[in-house]
């Protein structure tokens, strides 16, 4: 198969296991992020990819080919770290045309390479400028330049963004994403910043404690998550406990919900998202009613807070679309079934 | 932090007890030693005070000059085996763990301990035929019979690289403490084998801290007096041993202060010398 697989790959450090029998394939040309809380595997699994950890167990193929034990400089890729390791004794172009000169490529055709990569990046002329005296978004894109130097089968970044102010990481992302596609090249960014990954990615791997949660489109882990850490990690959600009742109806908050049925009738979590919480009138049907404990008006959307039999729960709606309640008034909060997700608790 | 330019006398004040330190334990001393250079010598006395330039005059011979020659490059070798030696060294010391690291830096530290006579006993005793290391190495079946090593020119530089390596280490092992890491990671990932990122990447980046160690070793091994007497022939005794032999044994004070000051500014001529070549690469680069 054309792309990158990862056959159970696992690595222990001592007795913790940094990443947990991984099984992952990123089909050739496809953008991969990979999301998680700090800590939970991820740039380890990059490192391996990258031939700079050794797995402890398990494969690592290349365009159908075991790279698991072939030596990082001969895998063929190009890697963004977060600190850009830029060669603080070399000049812009010379950085760039670091992988050209130690594999001897003539002068002329490291220039022509340098010129282009440069006008790629949008820092034409830039060639002769010695790397302390650039911007952090400048090092940035010199940072990826130089790992596409060698046009590389694979594209490696380990949060590649994170050291760049708000404005300039969305831009960024942006620049990234369309660099990217425009190249055809796999890329795989490791990365804790959701914005990030779902800006960017075909698919988002989500991990925790070494292990893969959910790998899908950016859309389908935010509709369809696979478990409640995927849910809550992932944008902001309400998660309600449900229950099933001697009638093999759906309870939560002391209601029955029709059209929900927990997986084997036993007890599950519904996740709904915040903007999927419709607000009416207290008491009409289907409805669970509370009381309005706090609004935030943010001027585009408001978020009201309502205490549901002691569970809170948030509701975002824009102002137009959300009937006038004030703090203390009963209101009734429908849970749609069609775009709750039950999980398994 | 606030910093301003002193403004009163009072706001130099702290620099007198180091300005002082200075004054009584180098300009004065290293003074005396420059007018006694130009004293005139009593024979079977001391010396009287003068204004004469016999005691340069007579440095000006083929003989100095060929010890001076010896001396340098002596020095000079020194320095290039401890920075080759050390440099590799370092690096992969800092890539140990830290236990491992702390453990090394002891056993280097204790060299240091050691005195100058020591170094010269122990390695005059390893490099001897009846007890040497070359027994070893008839016992392991490598040589036929057992050689004496010293007195010789590999004895003198062996017992002073091993004197100067532990503090050619320490000098180089807090620049590449600090070396990030991922430097040699990026070569890699760039396409470039351990070793060649070790050549392309961490020797260049050190290029101010090597060239620092270089003439901190270098000026190191050229006051050694006591091993080359200990390990080598009368050919390979330094300046310093001549200076010592004049001050202490002939008596010859102005000579061997004329003779001091000579090795000082020659001395001073080299850094300068290497210090301007480097600054010459950094600004072609």
């Amino acid at each position: 198969m054309s792309g990158l697989t990862l056959n159970s790959v696992r690595k222990d450090f001592g007795s913790f296991t940094a990443v947990n029998d991984v099984q992952l394939a990123v089909p050739h040309g496809t953008f991969v992020c990979m999301l998680g809380p700090s800590g939970c595997g991820k740039t380890t699994l990059l490192r391996m990819i990258a031939g700079l950890d050794l797995p402890t167990s398990g494969e690592i193929l290349l365009d159908g080919e075991d790279i698991t034990a072939v030596p990082t400089h001969k895998r063929n890729l190009g890697m963004v770290f977060q600190s850009l390791a830029l060669f603080p004794h070399l000049t812009v172009g010379e950085n760039i045309a670091y992988p050209l000169r130690i594999r001897g490529a003539p002068r002329e055709e490291q220039k022509k390479r340098v010129d282009e990569l440069l006008a790629m990046i949008h820092l034409p002329g830039y060639a002769d400028r010695p790397v302390a005296k650039l911007s952090g978004g400048q090092r940035q894109r010199v940072a990826i330049a130089r790992a596409l130097t060698r046009s590389p089968k694979l594209f490696l970044l380990d949060e590649p963004l994170s050291a760049l102010d708000a404005k300039l990481r969305e831009a960024m992302q942006v620049e990234l994403r369309q660099l990217q596609q425009q190249l055809g090249i796999t890329t795989i960014v490791v990365t804790h910043d959701q914005r990030e990954a779902m800006t960017m990615a075909d698919t988002v791997v989500v991990m925790n404690q070494g292990e893969i949660r959910q790998a899908a489109s950016p859309m389908e882990i935010y509709r369809r998550p696979a478990d409640t850490f995927v849910a809550d990690f992932i944008g902001s959600t309400n998660l309600i406990d449900m229950d099933t009742d001697s009638s093999g109806r759906a309870v939560a908050l002391g209601h029955a919900i029709p059209g929900l049925s927990a997986p084997g009738g036993g007890r599950a979590i519904i996740s709904v998202r915040p903007e999927d919480v419709h607000l009416t009138a207290p008491g009409s049907d289907g409805t669970v009613t509370g009381t309005v404990t706090f609004v935030r008006d943010l001027g585009g959307t408001i978020e009201t807070f309502i205490d549901c039999a002691g569970k809170q729960i948030i509701a975002v709606s824009t102002p137009r679309s959300r009937p006038e309640v004030t703090v203390g008034q009963p209101v009734g909060v429908l849970l749609d079934p069609g775009v709750c997700v039950v999980l398994d608790r | 932090m606030r910093r301003e330019a002193p403004q009163k006398l009072t706001d130099y004040a702290p620099l007198a007890f180091p300005a002082i330190m200075l004054v009584v334990f180098f300009v004065i001393p290293f003074g005396t030693m420059i007018s006694v250079s130009f004293f005139q010598r009593q024979q079977g006395g001391f010396y009287t005070p003068a204004f004469v330039f016999s005691n340069y005059e007579r440095f000006l011979s083929l003989f100095f000059a060929n010890v001076l020659g010896f001396s340098l490059m002596l020095a000079v070798l020194v320095a290039i085996c401890c920075v080759v030696i050390g440099v590799p060294f370092t690096y992969l010391l800092t890539r140990l763990t830290r236990r491992a690291q702390i453990i090394w830096m002891v056993a280097l530290l204790s060299v240091l301990s050691l005195s100058e006579v020591i170094i010269g006993f122990a390695w005059s005793t390893l490099f001897s035929r009846t007890a040497g290391i070359t027994n070893l190495l008839v016992a392991l079946g490598l040589m036929e019979k057992a050689v004496a090593l010293s007195p010789g020119f590999p004895a003198v530089l062996t017992a002073m690289v091993y004197q100067a390596l532990p503090y050619t280490i320490l000098v180089l092992y807090p620049a590449l403490v600090r070396l990030d890491p991922t430097l040699t990671e990026a070569a890699r990932t760039l396409g470039a084998s351990p070793l060649r990122a070790f050549f392309t990447v961490v020797v260049p980046a050190l290029r101010a801290t090597i060239l620092a160690t270089l003439i901190m070793v270098f000026i190191f091994a050229l006051g050694s007096y006591l091993l080359p007497q200990i390990l080598g022939r009368p050919q390979h005794w330094t300046l310093s041993v001549l200076i010592t032999d004049q001050a202490i044994y002939q008596s010859n004070m102005p000579f061997a202060a004329a003779m001091a000051v000579f090795l000082v500014l020659v001395t001073l001529a080299m850094v300068a010398l290497t210090l301007f070549a480097g600054r010459k690469r950094e600004s072609a680069a």
